[in-house]
């Protein structure tokens, strides 16, 4: 096996890797807290979130394989492909930082999947329809949980309200290319295939503004967003996430596990 | 076991004057098998003895996530990565169903939390070794849910209401574990040279401490069989041991993985697999804090504590507001 | 010690037609938490359709002291049971 695996991008192999690499990124980043939850009933809901996303990860990476015919299966790309071959957006791969900058990372990117995923049911690609049939039942829970904490952080103590405050900061610029679709992807969305990204900016916002609200936090002003991950362009965070998720494969190569 | 170093001392320091007829009804319902619950009648022992041994279980389970957790983000296929992880979930929803189980005998789950947090409290030794490679993963899934199911499948009928009706929760739940953890030996021992020398040295690490969790031999035991009349315990550690070892050693037969004691023989006259001495000595040390991890795996714990303090607080006090905002509505 | 939550008892209706069944106990700060936490907790395995979460407190039990009188004197009532009444053989199943 090559060190890196060459994929052959055709649009739609493309597409569903930046599903699949999202998913599979925060899903990892949500298990690193198993065991280190602030609080025992949290350790269950984190888990329970994580076990969706790589779920969702595992659908999307087959059906990648499948498209591109040639045999790669989920964990030639999971464990086979470095941080240039990623294609994930940089919010996901962001550090977990505290419990605010978890919650609020995924909340914003939930509330994000879950729309895109209730778009993605309307699907002319029938597994992808399928994929999102489960997955927008998945996401609409993780925005309700995550929306909740939201709420409680942003208005609990001073100290919370100050952490989620600093998280919501961290996170907004990230936001931007959750939205952003190149012409690979803008094919798709022109055969009924994909999902149009652009469309589903506002109902995004009037849904995180209402938590926000609630939560008595303000909604950041859009200024610069950071792009680049949906073409491999990483922060220096997923090179690391990757060393420790590919470490196994890497050290005993061409092994079944 | 997971409740192991209680094993040896049921608690009888405090010699209340029970009410002896009382006491009399009491071990009648026992002895008809009935099952005592939260607001009955108990003697102060039963109800202590049973505080210890819930709680030391329910921390065994949390601690227990710590070190197959390590292995979570390394996982080396994603097939095995959820199966892990939703493992290691479990066992902290295992904790809670005991914690909750402890509960009802009156010590608040804070207070147990707090007596693991401080170092007052034990919890299985198992979980003070380091898992140093994937192996590690098959191997404790293999020996130690292996030899923690040995251990609970009897206590699904211990005389408290809570704690029975808990393990048979835990026991449903536990059956995929151990045969996932199965599944990933026999994997690396059909696997390559490096997979197969992996699944042997986990095996070498693994084996004696998991002999140790049944706790120490029955003629040491300063064991009285007080927890074995209220019903509490229904096998001796060197029974429940024994019955360990002969599940075993088939299975590491077919996995072509050698048991790392050269004195372990057949006896045929008896129909048990015969093992070497254990080291009692590494045992108590463990147990008394110098396992390789104790530090570690106590550390880990507190820190989860310290840092989520502000969420908790963050909820009650909304919850607060919440209440107050109600109220003058 | 500051962050103590208040304990929840929690009831799961496994499948339609069956009454919900208490599973357990569980901590969390307000009800909403409680619920999600009941869902994660007792639920991992598509045991539930419907949950309820009750404050502990708010649960008021017979004293175990009272079962004899409680519950004792129903058991010589054996004439609210079908099989006190004989019918006849010809009759069948009723």
């Amino acid at each position: 096996m090559a060190k890196t695996l060459r994929v052959n991008e055709t649009p739609l192999v493309l597409y569903c890797l930046r599903r699949a690499d999202d998913a599979l990124i925060l899903g990892h980043r949500l298990s690193e807290w198993c065991g280190h939850a602030p609080m025992m009933e949290e350790d269950m809901a984190l888990a329970n979130m994580a076990l969706d996303l790589i779920g969702q990860a595992r659908s999307l990476y087959t059906y990648a394989g499948q498209v591109e015919g040639e045999g790669h299966t989920e964990d030639d790309f999971a464990y086979w492909r470095d941080e240039r071959g990623y294609r994930n957006a940089l919010l996901v791969e962001q550090e977990n930082d505290d419990f605010a900058r978890t919650i609020m990372r995924q909340f914003l990117y939930a509330s994000f999947a879950d729309l895109y995923w209730q778009a993605m049911v309307k699907s002319k690609d029938e597994t992808l329809a399928a994929v999102a049939a489960k997955s927008e039942k998945e996401m609409a829970y993780h925005v309700r949980h995550t929306a909740e904490w939201v709420i409680r952080l942003g208005d609990g103590t001073d100290e919370s309200h100050e952490r989620i405050a600093k998280a919501l900061e961290y996170c907004w610029p990230f936001t931007g290319e959750l939205f952003e679709a190149d012409e690979s992807e803008k094919g798709l969305v022109a055969e009924g295939i994909a999902a149009d990204l652009s469309s589903l900016r506002d109902q995004w916002r009037t849904n995180v503004k209402a938590v926000l609200d609630e939560a008595t936090l303000t909604m950041p002003q859009d200024g610069w967003m950071q792009k680049g991950g949906r073409s491999g362009r990483h922060s220096e965070y997923l090179g690391h996430l990757l060393t420790e998720l590919q470490h196994v494969q890497h050290t005993v190569p061409g092994a079944v596990w | 076991m997971y409740t192991q170093a209680l094993n040896n001392a049921p608690e009888t320091g405090e010699r209340q004057v029970e009410d002896a007829a009382r006491m009399e009804s009491f071990q009648a319902r026992i002895d008809a098998e009935e099952r005592i619950e939260p607001n009955d009648w108990m003697p102060a022992a039963y109800r202590k003895t049973l505080t210890r041994q819930i709680s030391q279980h329910a921390h065994s389970e949390i601690v227990g996530m710590l070190p197959e957790g390590n292995w979570i983000t390394r996982a080396p296929s994603l097939r095995r990565k959820a199966a892990l992880l939703a493992k290691v979930q479990d066992e902290c929803g295992h904790g809670l169903y005991l914690y909750a189980a402890a509960e009802t005998l009156g010590t608040s789950r804070e207070e147990l939390v707090d007596q693991l947090l401080t170092g007052k409290a034990k919890y299985s030794s198992i979980f003070n070794y380091p898992t140093l490679t994937w192996a590690d993963m098959g191997a404790i899934g293999w020996l130690v849910d292996g030899a923690a199911i040995m251990n609970q499948i009897p206590l699904c009928r211990c005389s408290y209401g809570p704690y029975s009706r808990a393990m048979i929760r835990v026991c449903k739940e536990e059956s995929f574990h151990q045969r996932q953890g199965y599944e990933n030996m026999v994997t690396l021992s059909k696997g390559n040279e490096a997979q197969k020398e992996m699944a042997q040295d986990a095996l070498n690490r693994w084996w004696w401490p998991c002999l140790m969790m049944f706790g120490p031999p029955d003629a040491a035991s300063q064991h009285s069989d007080q927890s074995t009349r209220w019903k509490i315990k229904r096998f001796s550690n060197d029974e429940l041991r024994q019955k360990f070892v002969d599940a075993t050693v088939p299975q590491a037969q077919y996995l072509g993985l050698t048991l790392p004691d050269p004195d372990l023989k057949f006896n045929e006259e008896t129909g048990h697999w015969e093992y070497g001495v254990i080291d009692w000595e590494e045992f108590k040390q463990v147990i008394a804090g110098n396992g390789p991890c104790n530090r570690d795996r106590l550390a880990a714990r507190n820190k989860a504590h310290a840092e989520g303090a502000w969420v908790r607080e963050a909820a009650l006090a909304f919850a607060e507001k919440r209440r107050a905002r109600k109220a003058a509505a | 010690m500051k962050d103590i939550f208040p304990i929840w008892e929690v009831f799961i209706r496994s499948r339609n037609g069956l009454a919900h069944k208490h599973v357990g106990s569980l901590h969390a700060a307000d009800a909403t938490l409680a619920l999600q936490a009941a869902r994660d907790i007792y639920t991992r395995r598509g045991e539930g359709l419907s949950i309820w979460v009750v404050p502990s407190s708010a649960i008021t039990a017979s004293d175990p002291a009272d079962k004899d009188m409680m519950f004792e004197p129903t058991a010589s009532k054996i004439y609210r049971h079908p099989t006190f009444y004989e019918v006849p053989d010809e009759v069948g199943h009723m």
